[in-house]
């Protein structure tokens, strides 16, 4: 019995996991290769939720008969909105703050307000949902008194997916090289022929793209309201610096470790002590390693 | 040996398993002027680096006036006596000379000292004799962020004067100088090498004849050869080292 | 160097007489109220113009000290109007006989000496000890905002010695003097005014004594800071306790003066709006943030008495242009267009846009 307990114990801090490794590998790569800092992020997740409402009641309404499939369409929707988006913010006025983090911080944390209120005029204040898709209804029932619900086992699949097309997109196509280089060394790459405000532009828009996914994912387990962003922005935060910023797998690990952490805190304590146990722990073990659990010792 | 003022003795430190500066041993004498030569990456900048606290040492002992640096953080060797000049220039921009020069006077430096820190006669003189001596008495209330290259670095040279320190450590202080801005820091150096140490980086040689009482010069993180200008000059190991034969 | 410029001496001379004499004169109670809580806001910014626009630290978790002041007086004046009862929320939420800690709070002069003590402390503690460990910039700025959220949660969390979401409110007196009558609100907006400038002089002070350059040239270059022989992480934990102390006053002043004070004020939010004042006003100027806390203050409160839903378009708007534009804010503005009508080509510290690191 409380061996099944702890397995689906397990599975909720699996879809926490989900969208807290999406948010975080978004905003790893616009603080860990530019420094940028978005505050924003979570309202770039909201409108991939949106994006994905949006979608749904379309299919509905229009074509109904796809309403099976409708959800590939929604996601890759949310990522090409977002992205698109995310372009337009970084040649808006995220390029004229790279040499000022702090500053950054504070413009995308008005950004954030903008696009709260934004969402509130638009959709209303009330939560929106989106229909569940028939073949991910469900569960899968592994054992007895173990049941896994379809739908986070999609999440699941697609989170590990969507992160391994990022790692290649990163590290083993050209243009993930070019990121690379304009990130280490700006004015080299701009005399090697390779167009940094290009980059800079894309760099930040896959970022943003990335949290749109997760408001897509994010539809899958809860309802989306204006301040559904405000709910993860500072968790995915805690994600990528626990993780150490300059590394993807460092993001994954913590993010698991977060959100496991919280759900079994969650279970065993109140809501809310969970919460600052979480946060006093990450800033103890931030105290003692204050370059995130997978850091190098680099040369000055 | 009476008056050694630093000693160091198997230093060691390495980045991700490369060692920038391994099992090195140096002793500099009172009062003495010493030029660190050798090729890029031999670990120059690293051994000064580690003397005066900015890295960590992996093993090794650096020994000033019987204390171990080594146990000490920046502020700490500073105070002791230890004055650094960084090789890219590093003075406060958003300051002007003068400030950047008070700042550097070497009493109130606790929080409370500092806020109740009034500019005395005796301080003003001292600021104004070291911007004689670096050439800038006329720029007192220019920002430093507006000063030439140049300027700049005899501004950080400024500073550490304002420090007296015992031994000063000085990362290419003629880099990116003209050939007569040159010619005044050697005179600056001789000048203020009385009653002082310094440990000084330098790569145009024509320079370091000029100004050197011994040369050390680094290889891969060692001591490759040690002696005057000329005795280096002549040693084998260094002329392979330098033309690659 | 002059004591004060003379944009700066038209500054606090205006602010003077504003605050002196042509509010008192011209508005009504409730628009002389509404100033007083602007002021709580000031009272924050002066402390943020140290800590950020010059030592360069940026907490988005003012709201923490905000936050801590204002309870602290507010159990005070809790206990006070609650007489020998249990406070009315601890009776809601059962709470049965009144913590240990808050029993100090019996007496005003305890109070106001935690007011000034214990938010100072723990943020020197906190502060000085993640300085030491070479953490600053950004990672300190989602430090103190994780700070801030904890204690949020904490507060709501704890409903029956904290009064929960809606916080502490229903006051009554300070040592038998009633505080809710117009009368004695005037008199308390003449303290906070004093109070305020007291503030703002010991602010001007730091900045213009050595201190101030060194805090300056930490902000800029730290590590040389570190060369000429100063412990930097103690006076960038100066600089934030000094933020601290005076967030706290302004939290106290809050409790006193709006007669509440509820987790929203210590939260993320409330934290980054305080940020915002300063920016307004301009990060390099005393008076500036001061005139910056008026400006938003106002601008909140017309906005939400006549577009409420047009608030956070502004709001964010203002952040977004402020930010970008105008980073030394409304002061930095008012000095450049003085310095080019002298046909100077800077002016003094507050010139400097580009290049200040935060």
């Amino acid at each position: 019995m409380s061996f099944d307990i702890a397995v689906m114990q397990i599975f909720n801090g699996i879809s926490l996991f989900t969208i807290l490794v999406l948010m975080a590998l978004g905003l790893a790569i616009v603080f860990g290769l530019m420094g940028v800092i978005n505050m924003a992020h979570g309202e770039l997740m909201a409108l991939g939720a949106y994006v994905t409402y949006m979608v749904a009641h379309v299919f509905e309404r229009h074509l109904p008969s796809l309403m099976g499939v409708y959800l590939f369409f929604a996601i890759i929707m949310a990522f090409l909105v977002t992205f698109a988006f995310g372009w337009i913010l970084e040649r808006g006025f995220i390029r004229f703050l790279y040499k000022r983090p702090l500053d950054t911080m504070l413009a995308t944390w008005g950004l954030s307000l903008v696009l709260q209120q934004a969402y509130r005029s638009i959709f209303g204040a009330q939560e929106v949902s989106v229909p569940m898709t028939k073949w991910l209804t469900g569960a899968w029932d592994m054992t007895e008194g173990i049941q896994i619900p379809l739908n986070r086992l999609f999440i699941v699949g697609l989170t590990i997916l969507v992160s391994l097309g990022v790692y290649y997109l990163l590290f083993k196509t050209r243009w993930g090289l070019r990121i690379r280089a304009v990130t280490q060394n700006r004015a080299m790459s701009g005399a090697a022929g390779i167009n940094t405000n290009r980059v800079d532009a894309m760099t930040f828009a896959l970022g943003s793209g990335l949290a749109g996914i997760a408001g897509a994912v994010f539809t899958m387990i809860g309802s989306t309201n204006p301040l559904t962003g405000q709910l993860y922005i500072v968790d995915s935060f805690i994600v990528v610096v626990f993780g150490g910023v300059a590394s993807l797998l460092g993001t994954f690990v913590s993010g698991f470790a977060i959100a496991q952490a919280q759900t079994t805190l969650e279970f065993l304590l109140s809501g809310s002590m969970a919460k600052v146990a979480i946060l006093l722990m990450v800033i103890v073990v931030l105290y003692f390693r204050p370059n995130g659990l997978f850091a190098a010792r680099v040369r000055q | 040996m009476a008056d050694t003022i630093l000693a160091v003795t198997g230093l060691t430190v390495s980045f991700d398993g490369f060692k920038a500066v391994d099992d090195l041993n140096l002793s500099i004498d009172k009062d003495e002027l010493r030029v660190v030569i050798g090729p890029n990456g031999a670990g120059k900048t690293t051994l000064l680096d580690m003397i005066c606290g900015k890295t960590k040492p992996s093993a090794g002992r650096i020994e000033f006036k019987n204390a171990d640096l080594t146990k000490l953080s920046e502020y700490e060797i500073t105070r002791a006596g230890v004055g650094r000049k960084f090789q890219t220039p590093s003075v406060y921009d958003d300051l002007t000379v003068l400030e950047n020069l008070e700042i550097s006077y070497p009493k109130h430096r606790g929080v409370f000292g500092s806020l109740f820190f009034r500019r005395t006669r005796e301080i003003g003189d001292k600021i104004r004799a070291v911007a004689q001596d670096i050439y800038l008495q006329d720029e007192l209330e220019t920002k430093a962020g507006i000063l030439s290259h140049g300027q700049k670095q005899w501004l950080e040279i400024g500073m550490l004067l304002m420090q007296d320190p015992e031994l000063m450590l000085l990362d290419e202080p003629v880099a990116g100088m003209s050939a007569r801005e040159r010619d005044l820091t050697a005179d600056l150096l001789a000048r203020i090498s009385k009653g002082r140490s310094i440990v000084l980086i330098e790569h145009d040689m024509e320079f370091v004849r000029k100004i050197a009482h011994r040369v050390t010069v680094l290889h891969q993180g060692k001591v490759l050869s040690e002696g005057s200008m000329d005795q280096v000059q002549k040693d084998a190991r260094v002329i392979e080292v330098y033309l690659g034969m | 160097m002059r004591w004060l410029s003379k944009g700066e001496l038209f500054g606090y001379l205006s602010l003077a007489a504003l605050l002196f004499l042509v509010f008192p004169l011209t508005l009504d109670p409730f628009r002389l109220n509404l100033i007083s809580k602007y002021l709580c806001f000031a009272l924050v910014g002066v402390g943020i113009v140290l800590a950020w626009g010059y030592g360069g630290i940026l907490s988005l978790g003012q709201g923490i000290f905000f936050g801590t002041g204002g309870y602290l007086m507010a159990m005070f004046l809790k206990l006070e109007a609650s007489g020998k009862e249990l406070p009315d929320f601890m009776v809601w939420s059962s709470t049965e006989t009144l913590p240990w800690w808050w029993e100090p709070f019996h007496n005003f002069f305890f109070t106001i000496l935690s007011i000034l003590v214990i938010p100072a402390l723990f943020a020197f503690v906190l502060s000085y000890l993640v300085f030491k460990k070479r953490v600053g910039g950004v990672y300190f700025a989602i430090v103190t905002l994780a700070l801030a959220l904890t204690l949020t949660v904490l507060l709501v969390g704890q409903q029956g010695y904290t009064g929960g979401a809606n916080g502490i409110t229903d006051f009554r007196s300070v040592m038998g003097w009633d505080i809710t009558s117009d009368e004695s609100k005037r008199v308390l907006y003449f303290i906070h005014v004093v109070l305020l400038f007291a503030v703002m002089g010991i602010g001007a002070y730091i900045i213009k004594s050595r201190l101030g350059k060194i805090l300056i040239a930490i902000r800029d270059r730290e590590d040389r800071v570190r060369f000429s022989g100063y412990d930097t992480a103690m006076f960038k934990a100066f600089a934030f306790t000094v933020g601290a102390l005076f967030a706290a006053l302004g939290g106290a002043m809050y409790s006193l003066q709006v007669g509440l004070i509820t987790p929203t004020l210590v939260g993320a939010v409330a934290s980054i709006e305080m940020i915002i004042y300063v920016a307004v006003g301009g990060r390099l100027s005393i008076v500036g943030a001061v005139y910056g806390a008026l400006l938003v203050g106002f601008a909140k409160s017309m906005f939400s008495e006549n577009f409420p839903t047009l608030w956070l378009f502004f709001f964010g708007g203002l952040f977004i242009f402020v930010v970008v534009f105008m980073p030394n804010g409304l002061a930095g503005v008012l000095d450049r267009f003085s310095a080019r009508k002298k046909g100077q080509r800077e002016s003094g510290l507050n010139a400097v846009p580009e290049r200040t690191k935060a």
